[in-house]
């Protein structure tokens, strides 16, 4: 019983543990009961995972009503790839929440972002796991509101201005999303994926489908911050408190990148992608620019939340190239490197986070020195600067690698040039904080910080060493991005895909 | 046996990974016993593929071991001994630490079978060296070690790529023998062209080695170049393209050194000098050049680490005194360093009986068997103009010349003990070369002590010696440029630089003085709209941002449509 209908649970489970949040006022219940619940949704994505990867694609529907009419729940390699990664980042972040939300978020509101922390998670996993492009919208809605108030609650001012920043563009792309599944609405009368991949050709030739693709391209662009829809995510993350962009950090753009993907190739089918209109073109163009433009503004940020934000920016464009190549390769690659990225900025966030806890800023100059006084805490966010650098036996090696061989395999040999130059910049901003915090004295009159508490340091520890462990074998995590992105392209390539 | 179990390169590395944790008569001890049990463990590595492991779709050949393979990882060690036992008076731990995993790491890249094994050590090796270069501990050689970094690293990339397109274009991961025809194998060159010092970014070699400190030139001048004559010897043997790159690489360092006064910088262009030498000899590629290399790199590195050995003794003793100009007449009170430093010179001027002897000539005779006729007499002039820059220069300024009134000791017994042990080596390969020749990965059936080649050594070392003394008021060093005749002799110098610019020299040189202004307007640039409130980096105001979306959306329907 449980079993079949895991799809179902995987999203009822946070949804309606949300509610019940509410009425668990103390800190410590809220946040255990949240945690409770995001590790049952983690259980439900690992057996979810484990039916896919033995029986085959999953189709649920919901209520009984069969697809195309109703909504139907869609689990497959990638929708299973993604459930795994974010409630698995959901369970870490939560697992180490506690000390750091009690000091960075106002007492009597505690209990409140436990609930939108749920919220938020299930309107996540919904985005990924459903099949129907209204449903989405939904779930896209849901997850978007709760992280407003989530940033909202951040402790300075500015995040009340981040929020309603990200509030204004957020809903202008959720809006640019829902005109465009309107459009396709309008040429097909139907709201189920795989039927308006079905339909789709019928409604070739008719320009409401270009203008479709435009509102859905700008309108994702904004969600999973491409640049240059960019300008909303560094301010969200500043300000945000440092869970709360730990966890968006590693899901949130990714879903957007989903849905993207989802759009894309499901929907609208690889060939669609390639010939006539140049989306996969302008792709490659506005990943380049991100990944080079992101990197250089990270390069001269002192806050380093602020820095990683930008630097978030330009991995989102790795991310993109890999899915703009429309091959099977790059569509791994990309995969891959969403999924190491999750790790490496969940890392590198729960490191800042620590640091946050233990001197109040994390400004580049308040942290000099501070790897003496706080070794683990650091040595954490150097393995995550080294997998985000792309540094051989790290996780970001991994992806890197496998983006250059989609590169190569495509011919574009200069692509690969440009994806190793641009991780150059990564050194750079990378060591700036390994010289700040290593290599420079404490300065006279500086707080003197301790070690983070073991609460903060597990989790911490896990990630980093995640992006040891999928550096080295890479069984999992390679072997889900390849059958996600067959999956992802199969409908329109044939199970061969393009080689 | 111990490379089944963990490479010998790591061994070095968990050495200098320790020392950290270690204070007093602990770290000496284990300074010095680091670099003997990976003696023993290179010792012993057999031949073939000893250690593998799964990497991704691949199995990486970690441990590989051949004649040419342990030839190199054995002078890595022996290195690696002399500088930790020259720099046992080193305070800074640090850089004795990072030069361990430095030399650990390029032994790595000797035993890497595969070509992501080596490039993860040569990636150790460019972080671990640079951080050997910070060791010189002020601003100078901060800025020097960051330059240099980026270098390495920018060299790392072009390798990088390059390796990941010979996979694609192969599907092979082994480091073989791969001729420059496909763009994997070109940009691996280039990555690797860059670690030996080739044009066009070579400067970073004079940039960097002099600004560490007094032991950790000795650590530096011994690994990074040699380890990229390494791996041309294995994957590019016989590519025309080396000749010429190696030819400039010669001039280019005698040139160079002729013009300089800083007394470690002159023998640091003569690094880049006899790398040329080395890669000339892989461009020729024949088994006698190939075989050149290998033992000239073999003597390279230990009369070159006994030449800096020299020069860290007296910035040692005289508390960082470099130029030229203000040293001289040192004999007086350092004697013994005086020998060591004669004997590194003659041995780098290959005088008969030292170890350059019995190893240059290879290279010019597979020049001279090959009727390459250029080539030869561009090498035997180079080796003459060698004579000139530090077999003389640096040894009479320093220790002889004008005395400058400095009286310093000779330096304490450790350093004199690695001194002694780099001269021993660098007479007893001059005196016996068969067991050396033996090591070599081609059977040698050369005879370096034959009386032509004797007296043709001899004669040019008189010559050039001649031309030197007689040429001593000239050519002295000088702190300014003044208008005498001396400056005239600058003048030519430059005149003949800017002759051989032609060929690369000088103008590499203005290339990249002209590109660092363009990189530096560039930097600036995107610092305006990137930096610290730039375009980029500011908060936009929501309507801003609004209007973007608005004018991008309008962008992608024009492009959609069209």
């Amino acid at each position: 019983m449980i079993l079949a209908n895991l799809a179902a649970l995987q999203v009822v489970i946070p949804l309606l543990a949300a509610p019940i949040g509410i009425a668990l006022r103390p800190a410590t219940l809220a946040w255990a009961w949240a945690t409770l619940v995001a590790i049952a949704a983690f259980a439900c994505s690992v057996g979810l995972f484990l039916q896919v990867q033995t029986g085959g694609p999953i189709s649920y529907a919901i209520g009984g009503w069969e697809p195309p009419w109703g909504i139907e729940y869609k689990v497959d390699a990638l929708s299973t790839f993604m459930l795994v990664l974010i409630s698995g980042i959901g369970a870490s972040v939560l697992l180490y929440a506690r000390r750091s939300v009690e000091a960075e978020i106002d007492p009597p509101r505690i209990y409140l972002f436990y609930v939108a922390y749920l919220l938020c998670l299930s309107g996540l996993l919904g985005m990924v796991i459903t099949g129907d492009a209204f449903n989405v919208f939904v779930f896209l809605e849901i997850s978007s509101l709760s992280s407003y108030a989530m940033i909202a609650m951040g402790k300075s001012r500015r995040a009340l201005a981040a929020a309603y920043h990200y509030l204004i563009l957020g809903t202008v792309g959720a809006t640019f999303y829902v005109i465009g599944v309107g459009m396709v609405y309008m040429l097909t009368g139907t709201l189920n994926m795989d039927d308006l991949a079905r339909l789709m050709p019928q409604a070739a030739g008719y320009r409401t489908l270009e203008v479709a693709l435009a509102f859905f391209t700008v309108g994702l662009a904004l969600k999973l911050a491409l640049f240059p829809m960019h300008k909303w995510l560094p301010d969200a993350y500043t300000y945000a408190p440092s869970v709360v962009t730990a966890f968006l950090a590693s899901t949130s753009t990714k879903v957007g990148l989903y849905v993207m993907i989802r759009v894309f190739f499901t929907v609208f089918g690889a060939p669609y992608m390639t010939e006539g209109i140049p989306v996969a073109d302008v792709l490659v163009v506005l990943a380049l620019a991100a990944m080079f433009s992101g990197s250089a503004v990270a390069i001269w940020q002192g806050d380093l939340k602020r820095s990683l934000a930008y630097s978030s920016v330009a991995q989102i464009g790795y991310m993109v190239l890999g899915v703009a190549l429309i091959s099977v390769a790059g569509m791994t690659a990309g995969l891959l490197h969403l999924f190491n990225h999750a790790l490496m900025k969940a890392a590198l966030f729960l490191a800042l986070g620590a640091v946050f806890l233990r001197i109040g800023s994390v400004h580049i100059q308040d942290m000099q020195g501070i790897a003496r006084q706080m070794p683990i805490t650091m040595a954490c966010f150097v393995v995550g600067g080294l997998s985000l650098i792309g540094v051989p036996l790290t996780a970001g090696f991994i992806s890197k690698w496998y983006l250059m061989l989609a590169a190569f395999q495509d011919g574009r040999w200069w692509l690969a040039v440009l994806i190793v130059l641009s991780s150059l910049l990564a050194v750079v901003y990378v060591w700036r904080v390994v010289e700040a915090a290593y290599l420079r004295p404490r300065p006279q009159g500086a707080p003197v910080a301790t070690e983070a508490p073991l609460s903060l340091l597990l989790p911490m520890i896990g990630m980093a060493a995640a992006n040891i462990w999928f550096g080295i074998d890479t069984s999992f995590s390679m072997t889900a991005a390849e059958a996600a992105a067959r999956a992802a392209l199969g409908a329109a390539l044939g199970t061969g895909g393009v080689q | 046996m111990i490379s089944d179990l963990l490479p010998p390169g790591v061994l070095l590395i968990l050495g200098g990974a320790l020392l950290p944790f270690l204070r007093g008569p602990a770290r000496s001890v284990a300074l010095i016993v680091a670099p003997l049990l990976t003696l023993w463990a290179v010792w012993t590595v057999p031949d073939g593929v000893v250690m593998t492991a799964a990497f991704l779709d691949y199995t990486l050949e970690i441990v590989e071991g051949d004649k040419l393979s342990r030839l190199f990882a054995l002078v890595f060690t022996i290195a690696a001994f002399g500088g930790g036992l020259f720099g046992l008076r080193q305070e800074s731990t640090r850089e004795l630490s990072a030069a361990y995993v430095y030399a650990g790491s390029s032994i790595g890249v000797c035993f890497a079978g595969d070509l992501v094994t080596l490039f993860v050590f040569w990636e150790v090796m460019a972080v671990a060296s640079a951080i050997v270069v910070w060791g010189g501990g002020d601003a100078r050689s901060y800025r020097a070690g960051m330059r240099y970094l980026y270098v390495h690293l920018l060299g790392g990339v072009l390798l990088m790529a390059g390796i990941t397109a010979h996979i694609m274009e192969t599907g092979a991961i082994d480091v073989t023998r791969a001729l420059p025809s496909t763009t994997g194998t070109w940009l691996m060159l280039a990555g690797i062209l860059v670690n030996a010092g080739a044009p066009p970014l070579w400067s970073w070699v004079a940039d960097s080695y002099p600004a560490s400190s007094w032991s950790g030139a000795v650590f530096l001048s011994a690994f990074t170049t040699k380890t990229s004559v390494y791996v041309l010897i294995r994957m590019y043997p016989g590519t025309e393209i080396l000749l010429w790159i190696g030819l400039a690489m010669i001039f280019y360092g005698v040139i160079y050194a002729l013009l300089e006064n800083d007394m470690r910088r002159i023998l640091v262009y003569s690094i880049v000098n006899q790398v040329g030498f080395m890669v000339t000899a892989v461009g020729i590629g024949t088994e006698t050049a190939l075989n050149g290399a290998t033992a000239h790199a073999f003597a390279h590195i230990l009369y070159k680490a006994l030449l800096l050995m020299s020069a860290g003794a007296v910035l040692y003793q005289t508390g960082g005194v470099r130029k030229c100009t203000e040293l001289g007449g040192l004999v007086r009170s350092m004697p013994f360093t005086t020998l060591g430093a004669v004997i590194g010179a003659v041995s780098i001027c290959a005088f008969p009986l030292t170890s350059g002897f019995v190893t240059k000539s290879m290279i010019t005779d597979a020049a001279g068997s090959e009727h390459m006729a250029t080539v030869w007499f561009l090498l035997e002039v180079a080796s003459a103009g060698a004579i000139v820059y530090v077999g003389l220069r640096f040894v009479w300024f320093v220790f002889f010349g004008t005395d400058s009134g400095l009286r310093p000791k000779d330096p304490p017994l450790s350093m004199k003990a690695a001194m002694g042990l780099m001269m021993v080596l660098c007479l007893a390969i001059g005196l016996w070369p068969q067991p050396l020749y033996a090591l070599l990965p081609f059977p040698v059936d050369y005879k370096p002590y034959t009386d032509y080649h004797v007296l043709h050594q001899l004669q040019l070392l008189l010559f050039a010696g001649a031309a030197f003394f007689l040429t001593v008021p000239f050519t002295r060093p000088r702190e300014t440029v003044t208008l005498d005749f001396d400056w005239f002799f600058r003048r030519f110098g430059m005149m003949l630089a800017r002759e051989f610019s032609l060929h690369g020299g000088r103008a590499g040189n203005s290339l990249l003085a002209g590109g660092k202004g363009a990189v530096g307007r560039f930097v600036r640039l995107v610092e305006r709209s990137h930096g610290a409130g730039g375009i980029l980096a500011r908060t936009w105001a929501t309507s801003t941002a609004v209007l973007s979306v608005m004018v991008l959306l309008f962008l992608y329907l024009l492009v959609y449509y069209v």
